[in-house]
């Protein structure tokens, strides 16, 4: 069982920097742009994005984090689970364009949660999603505006995403 | 965890993670939606055979914080009064699908039984038994300790070499009890003053430090001074002569709050009996975290109940499942 | 009904037959019944100084009939039943109406205690005369349950019952010390937050009475001592030629403090729990001779009185059932004791103390039958089966506890056989018969 790589660290860097310019261009500018990561790679993702963007219009990159574990529909059926930090920029998300972000998309439910964890903080103008991989099997109807790479896997498999600031290495593998 | 019966049973890292959890509770009181969904359609009961409606309201708003429904069983005008025993009681509750039963009793030690016996499925949270132990104050107080040192950056901190001085009737205090165990688990140097006769039997075996003059302890300039309140019917016992003498020998009155560093802290786990233990412009003062206690105490219960309730054992401390 | 017991071993470590006719230990003879005592230890019928029937008055706690089976199981064939029943036994009538139930059933001889207070309330003498001249020929009196505190009231008591050749026992607890208390005062209780209950009080009242009975020239005995504080007032005023004796309990032979931890109230018991220093030095005490006899204490109480907090649940234990278990493997495993040791602790001396006649000299010939089969190599873990009474409140349920009692033979008949209990109308028939045969 090797793992595969997938993703190395330049190939990360490359869809990262086209998935900005892409929320940039859907956006039309980068006026009341949130982007709030999912702990824990999310926000590591979400900070990246948020540098990208600031590199491209200085000012842009407002990043908090939205953790979602009170919000998940399975903790009954798991060992209690602590839950990560929430933090949200100043200016809040009250009519502003939220850019969730998180490292895999796979069957939803982290999203679904996510969408009610922020229904309790505010209310945004729109919600968009970023993912750097998006593995397939949705079991909720969920889709990804901004995607890294598509990436068909069956349920047995295993997809590793690393990123430096956290782990020891950086890229994305299956196994 | 499945009860929380006395802080005695908690490790550094267990208390810890409780009060790592309880600030991200308290990030919930700053919203506009004061709700987390994490246990809808669990039942917490309120099982409170002694009256305290400060703590049981403290419960009551940490369970409906996290969306749990509550059921009130006080003492006073229910089947408890009539008689009915604690065993029936129990049973009635597990019978009505209690998930938690957060209990406060006069006897030390009815948690104990309570979890133990076998009448009932649900966990147990010690709300105060007799003179034993009251945990969740201990952790917010703790709380309110580290909150007022760290601020922000109170995440993952312990209380290593906080010095912190209680006075006051230790003898009968649960409160006493379950700070000793839970500071000095955290790292903290733990110093009692009182009278000789409201030390307990035994004091040289606890891991404190104690004395009978607060006018010494408050010169070793502790970081943290906690007041306990004195009640008048132990000087019919022969505890102390009088409420004036308690009050001028171990009261924190003006004159001792000056001596205090401006950067120590000033706390009571409340009622207080000002002018008795504590006096007005010291429970007022900038130093006093008496409000804070109270708030604390919402998300720390809030983290109890959510360690207790939300899954399916202990506190896994970790979040890497992939979803 | 004549019985023969063959093989035997006797306290004193020799083998022998035993022959029973009519009630009486006799030379030799045919017998109706034989039993075989290969292995089994024969000891003189025991005899407890201390004991709760609890009839009249609290017979859904025990009666005297399941009381007195709950002590032939244990090898009993005499129990001395304190006087804190509904109505309290202060007077004649109250102790006929207990030995006369006592007798018919046959179990047991039971011989009721006298309350030293009218109703138990220490404030004036109860009719001691009346029920030393009763058919219940009284002679031990105590005020067991409560202290006679009032010292003047003690002293009082030691002179009165002087005059009819009996004994105070006393309650040894100083009120005003243990106002509340729950547990013995220590570390722990205060650990624990019970409140405690101090050796002190115990010892300043045992103190106060000894000097109190030389003063006077009376007999004094002490219920249940349980520290060892008290061990060396009694040693003192022994060597003064005080005349005291002492009982201690099974189970202060055995339990320490460190059960209380989880607060089950079948810990619970007054006087409480000790240190295992205080245990120590009452098994020395019970080795030397300071301590004269052990006596149980057997106090049954409802479920609902011990399950519950622990401030709410009753004091006592029963331990008619498990005594002789229980000093097998507190003292006798440890070598401290020896079985003519048990023989005196647990048969002879407490008759003497008692003034029980028959029991001075065991087996011996033209004395009633009275002895105890006990197989000494047995171990069981024990349970509520072990129990007889209506009380299973024993602090022993689940342990491991070695011997068991196979035979009991009360004047002559047998009450126990083959480790179980001899049937209620076999019993009373046999028992009828030893009165009018």
């Amino acid at each position: 069982m090797t793992a595969r790589p997938v993703l190395q660290a330049a190939d990360i860097t490359r869809a990262l920097t086209r998935i900005s310019h892409e929320i940039l261009e859907s956006n039309r500018g980068s006026s009341d742009l949130v982007l709030l990561g999912i702990p824990t790679r999310g926000v590591v993702l979400a900070q990246r994005i948020g540098a990208i963007l600031d590199g491209i219009e200085p000012g842009t990159g407002s990043v908090g984090s939205l953790d979602v574990t009170m919000y998940r529909d399975d903790l009954a059926k798991n060992p209690t689970r602590a839950p990560g930090r929430t933090l949200i920029p100043a200016g809040g998300v009250d009519g502003k364009t939220v850019v969730l972000v998180d490292d895999v998309l796979y069957s939803g439910r982290t999203i679904r949660a996510a969408l009610d964890a922020l229904g309790d903080l505010g209310r945004p103008r729109a919600v968009r999603l970023a993912v750097l991989v998006d593995r397939g099997h949705r079991e909720l109807p969920i889709r990804a505006d901004f995607v890294g790479k598509n990436l068909p896997s069956g349920q047995s498999e295993r997809i590793n995403v690393r990123l430096s600031e956290i782990d020891d290495t950086e890229g994305v593998t299956i196994e | 965890m499945r009860h929380l019966l006395s802080t005695r049973d908690l490790s550094r890292d267990q208390a810890v993670a409780i009060l790592d959890i309880a600030e991200d509770m308290a990030d919930v009181a700053g919203r506009e939606v004061k709700k987390l969904p994490a246990l809808r359609g669990k039942t917490v009961v309120n099982l409170f055979f002694e009256d305290s409606t400060r703590t049981r309201v403290s419960f009551e708003v940490a369970a409906k914080r996290l969306s749990a429904d509550v059921i009130n069983f006080s003492a006073k005008g229910s089947s408890v009064s009539k008689g009915e025993s604690l065993k029936d009681t129990a049973q009635t509750l597990a019978a009505m699908g209690a998930d938690a039963v957060v209990i406060r009793h006069g006897a030390s030690g009815a948690p104990r039984v309570l979890a133990s016996s076998g009448w009932i499925d649900a966990g147990v949270v010690n709300a105060g038994d007799g003179t034993h132990e009251h945990p969740t104050q201990a952790l917010l107080d703790a709380f309110t300790i580290r909150k007022r040192l760290h601020g922000e950056a109170s995440r993952g901190k312990d209380l290593d070499g906080v010095t912190v001085t209680i006075v006051g009737d230790i003898l009968h205090s649960r409160v006493a009890r379950s700070n000793v165990w839970l500071l000095t688990t955290l790292g903290a140097s733990v110093s009692l003053v009182a009278p000789a006769t409201l030390l307990p039997v035994a004091i040289a075996e606890w891991p404190v430090s104690w004395g009978y003059n607060l006018d010494a302890a408050i010169d070793s300039k502790p970081e943290v001074v906690m007041m306990l309140r004195i009640q008048a019917e132990r000087m019919n016992a022969a505890f102390f002569p009088s409420a004036r003498e308690y009050s001028r020998q171990w009261g924190l009155d003006d004159e001792r709050l000056a001596r205090l560093p401006a950067s120590s802290m000033v706390m009571h786990p409340g009622p207080m009996n000002r002018g008795l233990e504590i006096s007005s412009n010291a429970a007022d003062s900038s130093r006093s975290t008496v409000l804070d206690q109270v708030a604390n105490g919402v998300s720390v219960r809030m983290a109890v109940l959510y360690d207790l309730l939300s899954g399916t054992s202990d506190l896994s401390g970790t979040s890497g499942v992939n979803a | 009904m004549s019985i023969k017991i063959v093989g035997a071993t006797l306290p004193d470590g020799t083998r022998t037959d035993l022959h029973i006719e009519n009630g009486l230990f006799v030379e030799s003879g045919s017998a109706s019944t034989v039993i075989d005592a290969d292995g089994l230890v024969a000891l003189p019928g025991l005899v407890d100084l201390h004991t709760h029937l609890r009839e009249p008055g609290f017979e859904q706690s025990e009666t005297v009939l399941t009381g007195s089976r709950a002590a032939a199981i244990g090898g009993f064939t005499a129990v001395f039943a304190m006087a804190n029943t509904l109505p309290v036994q202060d007077t004649a009538g109250v102790v006929e109406q207990v030995e006369s139930l006592g007798r018919s059933h046959g179990y047991v001889t039971v011989r009721p205690i006298g309350a030293v207070t009218a109703g138990l309330a220490g404030e004036r003498l109860s009719e001691i005369g009346a029920m030393a001249q009763s058919r219940a020929a009284v002679r031990v009196f105590s005020d067991d349950g409560h202290c006679v505190h009032d010292p003047l009231l003690m002293r009082r008591a030691l002179e009165y019952v002087t005059t009819f050749g009996g004994v105070v026992a006393q309650h040894a607890q100083d009120p005003r010390l243990t106002v509340g208390a729950q547990m013995n005062e220590s570390a722990l209780s205060s650990e624990l937050g019970l409140a405690g209950w101090p050796a002190v009080a115990e010892e300043s009242i045992i103190a106060r009475d000894v000097l109190l009975a030389e003063h006077v020239g009376a007999r004094l005995h002490v219920c249940h001592v349980s520290t060892a504080g008290s061990v060396d007032v009694i040693r003192w005023a022994k060597a003064r030629g005080v005349k005291v004796t002492a009982e201690v309990t099974p189970h202060h032979l055995l339990l320490t403090e460190q059960l209380v931890a989880g607060y089950d109230a079948r810990y619970k018991v007054n006087p409480p729990l000790r240190s295992a220093e205080d245990v120590n030095a009452l098994r020395e005490a019970l080795a030397d001779g300071t301590i004269d006899i052990v006596a149980t204490d057997h106090a049954p109480h409802p479920l609902e009185a011990k399950e519950c907090a622990w401030d709410e649940a009753a004091n006592g234990m029963v331990g008619l059932e498990s005594a002789l278990s229980v000093v097998h493997e507190a003292v006798v495993g440890t070598g401290q004791l020896a079985w003519a040791d048990v023989a005196r602790v647990l048969s002879q001396a407490p008759a003497q103390i008692g003034l029980l006649a028959g029991y001075d000299t065991p087996f011996a010939l033209g004395n009633a039958a009275n002895v105890t089969l006990y197989d000494p190599s047995a171990r069981r873990d024990f349970s509520v089966s072990d129990l007889r009474g209506k009380g299973v409140n024993s602090p022993y349920l689940g342990r491991s506890l070695p011997g068991r009692v196979v035979t009991t033979i009360h004047d002559g008949y047998a009450t126990v056989l083959d480790g179980e209990l001899v049937d209620q109308q076999t019993v009373a028939a046999a028992a009828q018969e030893v009165r009018h045969g």
